[in-house]
């Protein structure tokens, strides 16, 4: 436990505790992880190239919290029964209160342990957020209690004006992106907090009223996903899913294509849409739904 | 009025004091009114703590009955306990009495109320009829918050967080929303008042010679806690009246429709609510730093680095409540990130002072140290979850699934635990009488086994996918299993609180403390147990942070390492538990 009170700034040298081990492990991790020798803790790889980021600074994080988590708690227990007081042992222990050292120690070290910790975050935090050109823009909205996908014609010379696929529940409405391409996503909300959550994406994002959120998912898996709305917004929260289904691009381009040409219901109003389905979902919904769509 | 003397005969001996200034004890005696007037009249600080402390037990347990039922309704894919409709009730109210109704006010309006006067030699708070204001605030605001159960359309059912838009008239009409507003507002004018008078309580009326760093820690931390609550609490009451007059008189501060900003609650309830957490959490640090640094016959380890990692503590807390909206896309996350992984140096410090305090003692295992010790393990986990959190990458994929619900679950547990140990370590000082230690060992075992048989399910739920709040899963039945563990350890939970009730009966009276049964070292042992109207007879000599301890082991005082300056002999523990 004896430590020196300074040393070098960045990267410590000396291995001498665990945690600093933990720390090298950590700012290994981004170049060192790809491979799949680590554990998940837990967590999806993902189908997303920046959700399989998330996934491996997820790695980072674990590994320190159980490295970390394991010193502390072999310490508590230590100390706990190491210096267990026997019966009848009346003597006073001796009453050290201050150890400058080791207080440095425990507070610098953690300090360097946070700072590599941010840096890492940062790398990843600024992949995850990027929008970079799309070659698929697709129009989300989130509404008590479903979901609208809007595709506009922008990208294609069809004749059409978009087309949108809804649904609730009993309806699940599936979202359909193209494999291995950039595809932006423009979140909204037709009335209350919803949250747009893919849990193999490793990603969510609220759909906040009055505000348009804007995030990009390059899908590197083909298959059909299951989303889920995981903000609170009413009665039949839990019921509020959705499917995203992954194909390859060359089959997307067919396929939105086709839905292009035989669009023949006009987005319009997107409350509007989302209302006429609802009156005939068969969920019982309160008058008011459609409130917020500016 | 009191006076400072030093005292021949050894302490502990807890009659011999009184004996000395009968003449003094008879001008001390209080004559005021007693059985149910006194609980209805006192302003004395000792029983408007009680009352507080008795009242929050209550909501705890209310809350826990609604817990249990929440956990039975998950038991199951697709089980039909309850409604939809009541679930979110269910679970709005859960969240709310256990943050609003237990676990503020049994810290700062019940334990701290009684203690803090008692460890730094004040003869009651600094204004004890706003502290008696405070409390029937209080308990209005619990009782407006239960009859939510009365009305027609039930209690509010929006979440304990109240998001705008679906707070508002149109998406959540009914009474039940209303009284939830209006006993957040009784209730946070309770709380601001026991700030104001913690507050000038620690730096009006501390003994002479108790200096600021004479302090014990858990008065340190219900300073902090004061400044935090006269920060924070005034932001929630201004957002819940703006939230009451946008349903009731055609405001639109939160809808977009009038020109409104939605997100706009959501930064004012979480500059409340951040804090708010540091404002539950610290006293319950306090609490577990008393009872380790007594039950391990040592001082707190790193006393003067603990004060500063509490203040450190409460100045972050300030600066990252948008770790809370991380998902709404309209934060500037490195910046909150960063505060917020920040908060786990000050609380890592904290940790290993916890246990550079048991290292090298000698380690009394009753049931107070072992909720302490339950706590520092159940709060290690809970904090190690934490720093997930304050990543946004992070956050992304973990924000409103089961993983979050586990952290603060494993943080909250965590207080309760260390709430247990200061009720079992204060309450004889409080009652005069002890609790039956075999009785409590086991109310411990089986709250902490339950706790985190509850809790790690839920992790590992979450990081499946399964959102919060959802009354179903029937998209994905296999979460059966581990929501059936986890509703094992809720029941495990409930068994435990429902022991502490026993222990109570049965300890009835039954076990006389004396003024300090756990030979412990701050101040508030050196009164008798009951305390007198007013406190103290007679005060020690104050010369350092454990004055008890002072007087009863004159050559043990505390070192730092490499004073080698050992006492001829080592001397021997005046009473032994």
């Amino acid at each position: 436990m004896r430590s020196t009170p300074r040393r070098p700034s960045g990267v410590p040298s000396a291995p001498g505790s665990r945690r600093r081990w933990g720390l090298l492990a950590l700012l290994a991790a981004p170049l060192l992880l790809s491979g799949c020798t680590v554990p998940s803790f837990g967590a999806y790889k993902s189908v997303t190239k920046t959700g399989q980021s998330t996934f491996h600074l997820w790695q980072g994080f674990s590994i320190l919290a159980v490295v970390i988590g394991v010193f502390t708690l072999v310490l508590i227990a230590w100390a706990a029964l190491r210096y267990r007081a026997r019966k009848g042992d009346t003597e006073v222990p001796r009453q050290t209160q201050y150890h400058l050292p080791l207080e440095i120690t425990y507070t610098v070290v953690p300090i360097l342990i946070v700072f590599a910790l941010f840096a890492a975050t940062v790398v990843v935090e600024n992949q995850v957020t990027d929008t970079p050109a799309a070659a698929t823009t697709i129009k989300v909205y989130a509404f008590q209690w479903g979901w609208q996908f809007t595709y506009p014609s922008g990208d294609f010379t069809v004749p059409s004006r978009g087309f949108s696929i809804v649904g609730q529940t009993t309806q699940t409405p599936v979202m359909v992106m193209p494999a291995n391409a950039n595809t932006r996503i423009v979140l909204q909300s037709l009335d209350v907090v919803h949250g747009f959550y893919i849990r193999k994406f490793n990603f969510s994002r609220y759909a906040l009223p009055g505000v348009t959120n804007i995030f990009s998912f390059n899908a590197v898996t083909t298959g059909t996903y299951f989303g889920q709305c995981t903000q609170l917004c009413g009665l039949y929260h839990s019921l509020m899913w959705f499917k995203v289904r992954i194909v390859p691009l060359p089959e997307y381009q067919t396929w939105l294509r086709q839905e292009l040409a035989t669009a023949s219901l006009s987005t319009g109003s997107a409350a509007g849409v989302a209302a006429h389905l609802q009156t005939q979902a068969g969920v019982p919904v309160k008058p008011s739904i459609g409130v917020g769509t500016n | 009025m009191t006076e400072i003397i030093d005292r021949p005969a050894i302490a502990g001996d807890g009659d011999a004091h009184v004996g000395e200034h009968e003449a003094g004890h008879n001008l001390h005696e209080h004559h005021g009114p007693t059985g149910i007037l006194k609980w209805l009249t006192s302003t004395d600080h000792k029983v408007i703590g009680l009352s507080y402390t008795i009242t929050s037990v209550i909501m705890l347990v209310i809350g826990g009955f609604l817990a249990e039922l929440i956990r039975i309704q998950l038991s199951s894919p697709n089980a039909t306990f309850v409604s939809f409709g009541e679930y979110n009730q269910l679970f709005t109210m859960h969240g709310s009495l256990m943050i609003y109704l237990f676990a503020g006010p049994f810290a700062f309006g019940g334990l701290a109320n009684i203690i803090v006067p008692l460890q730094i030699g004040a003869p009651d708070m600094a204004f004890p009829r706003l502290n008696a204001l405070s409390y029937w605030l209080y308990l209005s605001g619990s009782i407006t918050m239960l009859l939510g159960f009365l009305v027609a359309a039930g209690p509010a059912n929006f979440g304990w967080v109240g998001y705008a838009p679906l707070s508002n008239a149109i998406y959540s009409p009914g009474a039940g929303a209303d009284l939830w507003i209006a006993a957040l507002l009784l209730t946070g004018f309770s709380a601001i008042f026991t700030g104001v008078n913690i507050c000038a309580t620690v730096f009006y009326l501390r003994a002479p010679g108790m200096t600021m760093f004479r302090m014990p820690i858990f008065t340190w931390n219900m300073l902090v806690v004061g400044i935090l609550i006269l920060l924070a609490f005034p932001v929630l009451t201004a957002g819940l009246i703006m939230l009451y007059a946008d349903r009731h008189f055609g405001t639109h501060i939160y809808t977009v429709p009038g020109g409104g900003v939605p997100v706009l609650w959501q930064h004012i309830f979480w500059f409340w609510g951040h804090p708010e957490v540091y404002i539950l959490a610290l006293p319950f640090f306090g609490m577990a730093t008393e009872v380790i640094a007594a039950f391990s016959k040592k001082p707190v380890f790193g006393y003067k680095g603990m004060v500063f990692a509490t203040i450190t503590i409460g100045a972050l807390s300030l600066g990252v409540w948008a770790h809370h909206m991380f998902t709404t896309g309209v934060v500037l996350l490195p910046f909150f990130s960063i505060m917020s992984l920040l908060i786990a140096v000050p609380t890592g410090i904290k940790i290993f002072n916890w246990i550079g305090t048991m290292w090298g003692g000698k380690v009394h295992l009753t049931t107070a140290m072992l909720f302490a010790i339950g706590f520092v393990i159940t709060f290690l986990i809970g904090g190690l979850t934490g720093i997930y959190l304050a990543s946004p990458p992070l956050d992304f994929f973990t924000h409103d699934t089961y993983f979050v619900v586990a952290h603060f679950h494993s943080v909250v547990l965590a207080l309760v635990m260390g709430g247990m140990a200061g009720l079992y370590y204060w309450g004889p000082k409080i009652t005069g009488y002890l609790l039956n230690e075999t009785i409590g060992k086991i109310q411990f075992w089986t709250f902490f086994i339950g706790a985190n048989l509850m809790v790690a399910p839920q992790y590992a739920l979450g990081l499946d996918g399964m959102p919060r709040r959802v009354a179903t899963y029937l998209h994905d039945p296999q979460w059966q299993t581990l929501n059936r563990v986890a509703t094992v350890g809720a029941l495990v939970m409930g068994l435990s609180t429902a022991l502490f009730v026993v222990n109570i009966v049965v300890s009835w009276k039954r076990y006389p403390a004396g003024d300090n049964p756990w030979d412990a070292q701050t101040l508030e042992w050196f009164t008798t147990s009951p305390p007198p109207h007013h406190n103290y007879y007679s005060l020690p000599p104050i010369r350092s942070e454990r004055p008890t301890w002072d007087y009863n082991h004159p050559n043990d005082r505390s070192l730092a390492h490499g004073h080698h300056d050992e006492p001829a002999e080592p001397s021997r523990l005046v009473a032994s538990t």
